[in-house]
């Protein structure tokens, strides 16, 4: 339901006041456009693309400006790093800031990986159909004669995609060229280079000069809400890559009763009070595999706004089953925000799935096709029937 | 404000019990719809609040507040609502400044194990102003504490037993004092059998605050399933301390959450089935 127009926006003849946070309802009238950005249909909000427009689906129409997106990592960090230079180079694109902090590569060896966007617009998806039979008139297909009872529902669009376009398709067989990259401007935090000397329980030096580096920042280039709004605004991507892992100082994924319990959820406390009151937005990656408090685990994604987990088949069995071949994983979402509402959009399918084309991540409802070869032998027959419930080739041994 | 929960608790606006201690919990689902009821209600019953909202900006309760037709803006300007806006203020201790002139209420975070003494002292200033009557200023009627949710703080290295003193000490003061009304949210993550150890901060806060309490709203996921049409089971908890001995009344509800309001209907009687 779009929000109405007269709820956009405060008093109109007022100034907005100094310390307003971020989720402004922007009319037309007051802010110039951000590129790159654009409001929501459901609630006014201010939305960047993350990249991938499957997962933009997913969360509503983009990722909201002033919110986290968690992204618990797979196995080898191979999605959810993808998933991750997908956001910077959608970044670059639009022509946003970056802010890039990792513990263990130098945040360059990131940013030349960054796939290369195809900008001919040539790759556009179109939602998948239906095929029709040829020379079969409409109305005997569209009537249904014995499954009558599902005619009111709608086909079925395994791909999600909406249907107005909004951020850009990159070729992951390509890095992104040195001229794009260049042209946008990035600040980096390695931290190796920032010395760590040593940490209270509840705040490691870490984290803490992080926060202190992103503050600094965003002050500095002006991407605080407190900020004089005549100024050309612009928004700031932040990617902080493998969060909470042994590289950062923490013990979280080594011990079951970490020393450090509380310096994550501090520090991911401070996180959102710095993107609420100002215009960026983050993408965090984590380790989840290696932590073995779930509680814990519960609260960081409590702190975040959203959050999804990844879980490659890659060196598990479900590699060579035959039922998820045409996929790389699974993907959960944990959490769905309600920003400046009540309600929030959730999704309409909770079992997902992914995989990895050269030109496109795409996310699609996991659902079995049915088992229709005649060549299947009873040995894969077996497997399929314990892998996975609800799929029809069961039946199959009940040959009468 | 939703007026099926109106009814569903016996409140109205025009008629607040003094002295309740609302407890809204939830276990693995989102009860913070809940507590934007309580505070349109509550201040459109002309209580003086003071509201401790440590998880979100204060534009978002505004917004909220707004499509369920009550203006926090207006209400803090007349005096009527003490906002204490937890993530702004946690910046200047989070990050130290040479030139910080921070609020005193969020100084645990400097040190957690201190304890909470600081946030109850902001508590009881807020709400011990509605007793003067200035030149000009309206009367507010008995106060009320709403806190957005008391969790987070165990996630911001509190102890459990701090958290519960801290309750205690303001549950004394507000409820018993100057007889007004406290509610409060507190999350839980993990299934109710479960025993670890890690959980035990949680788990210890949630029974000590259901004991404290004299009504408890839970909230949890429907126990079939994700259903996207009902969001989940309400269960309402009144502990009544009657002369006639203890007497505890239970109802189960099932709820969906709208942009405008939630709607309440008893188990299996939703819309989207009938």
């Amino acid at each position: 339901m779009a929000a109405p127009v007269s709820g956009m926006g405060e008093a109109p003849a007022e100034r907005l006041p100094v310390n307003s946070t971020s989720f402004q309802k922007k009319t037309r009238s007051k802010l110039v456009s951000i590129p790159g950005t654009r409001p929501s249909v459901q609630n006014g909000q201010l939305l960047v693309s993350t990249g991938v427009t499957s997962l933009d689906y997913l969360l509503g129409g983009g990722l909201a400006v002033g919110t986290v997106l968690l992204i618990e990592e797979d196995r080898y960090d191979s999605y959810s790093r993808m998933i991750l230079k997908y956001f910077l180079a959608e970044g670059v694109v639009c022509r946003h800031e970056l802010f890039v902090a990792t513990a263990q590569d130098n945040p360059d060896d990131i940013l030349q990986e960054l796939p290369a966007p195809i900008l001919d617009d040539v790759a556009v998806p179109k939602a998948v159909e239906q095929p029709r039979l040829t020379g079969e008139p409409q109305d005997s297909l569209d009537a249904m004669k014995i499954a009558w009872r599902y005619q009111h529902l709608p086909k079925v669009q395994s791909a999600l995609a909406s249907s107005s376009r909004f951020g850009h398709y990159y070729d992951v067989s390509k890095t992104m060229e040195a001229e794009i990259r260049q042209a946008a401007k990035c600040h980096r935090f390695c931290l190796p280079d920032h010395v760590t000397p040593s940490s209270t329980a509840h705040r490691l030096e870490s984290y803490s000069a992080l926060l202190e580096s992103l503050q600094e920042v965003i002050h500095r280039e002006g991407f605080d809400l407190a900020a004089p709004m005549s100024k050309s605004r612009n928004i700031l991507r932040v990617g902080l890559h493998s969060l909470g892992s042994a590289l950062w100082g923490d013990d979280l994924c080594c011990h079951d009763k970490p020393r450090h319990r509380h310096a994550l959820t501090t520090f991911l406390y401070g996180l959102r009070a710095l993107l609420r009151s100002s215009l960026s937005v983050a993408v965090v990656t984590l380790p989840s595999h290696l932590i073995q408090d779930r509680a814990l685990m519960g609260s960081i994604t409590r702190l975040c706004d959203n959050a999804i987990a990844l879980e490659s088949f890659k060196g598990s069995e479900r590699e060579t089953n035959p039922l998820y071949k045409d996929y790389h994983g699974l993907l959960y979402v944990r959490q769905v925000p309600h920003l400046n509402c009540l309600a929030s959009q959730l999704p309409d399918h909770k079992d997902l799935a992914f995989k990895l084309k050269r030109k496109q991540f795409s996310i699609e409802r996991l659902h079995l096709p049915p088992d229709l070869s005649e060549t299947v032998s009873r040995v894969s027959r077996g497997e399929l029937a314990s892998a996975c419930g609800p799929s029809a080739s069961g039946t199959k041994n009940l040959d009468f | 404000m939703f007026t099926e929960l109106n009814s569903i608790l016996s409140s109205s606006p025009d008629s607040v019990t003094p002295g309740e201690f609302i407890l809204v919990s939830d276990r693995q689902s989102d009860a913070s719809f809940l507590i934007h009821h309580f505070l349109s209600f509550y201040l459109r019953s002309r209580c003086k609040v003071v509201f401790l909202g440590l998880v979100q900006s204060f534009r978002h309760y505004s917004a909220v507040s707004q499509r369920l037709g009550v203006s926090l803006t207006q209400a803090k300007e007349k005096g009527q609502l003490v906002f204490m806006e937890g993530l702004k203020e946690s910046l200047s201790v989070l990050i130290p400044q040479a030139d910080n002139t921070e609020s005193q209420a969020m100084n645990f975070l400097r040190d957690p194990p201190v304890g909470l003494r600081s946030l109850y002292e902001f508590v009881r200033s807020g709400a011990v102003g509605s007793g003067r009557a200035e030149d000009g200023a309206e009367e507010w009627g008995p106060p009320v504490l709403l806190v957005d949710d008391v969790s987070v703080l165990l996630s911001l290295g509190v102890d459990a037993g701090a958290v519960l003193d801290f309750s205690h000490y303001c549950r004394a003061a507000v409820c018993s004092q100057m007889k007004g009304n406290m509610v409060m949210l507190v999350r839980c993550n993990g299934e109710e059998e479960e025993e670890e150890d890690g959980e035990e901060g949680a788990e210890a806060l949630l029974k000590g605050l259901t004991h404290q309490c004299s009504l408890n709203l839970h909230v949890q996921g429907l126990p079939t399933g994700y259903c996207k049409d009902i969001h989940g089971q309400v269960e309402v908890c009144w502990k009544r301390r009657q002369g006639d001995g203890p007497h505890t009344q239970r109802n189960l509800f099932q709820y969906k959450v709208h942009d405008k309001g939630a709607s309440f209907f008893p188990r299996g009687t939703s819309s989207a089935v009938l």
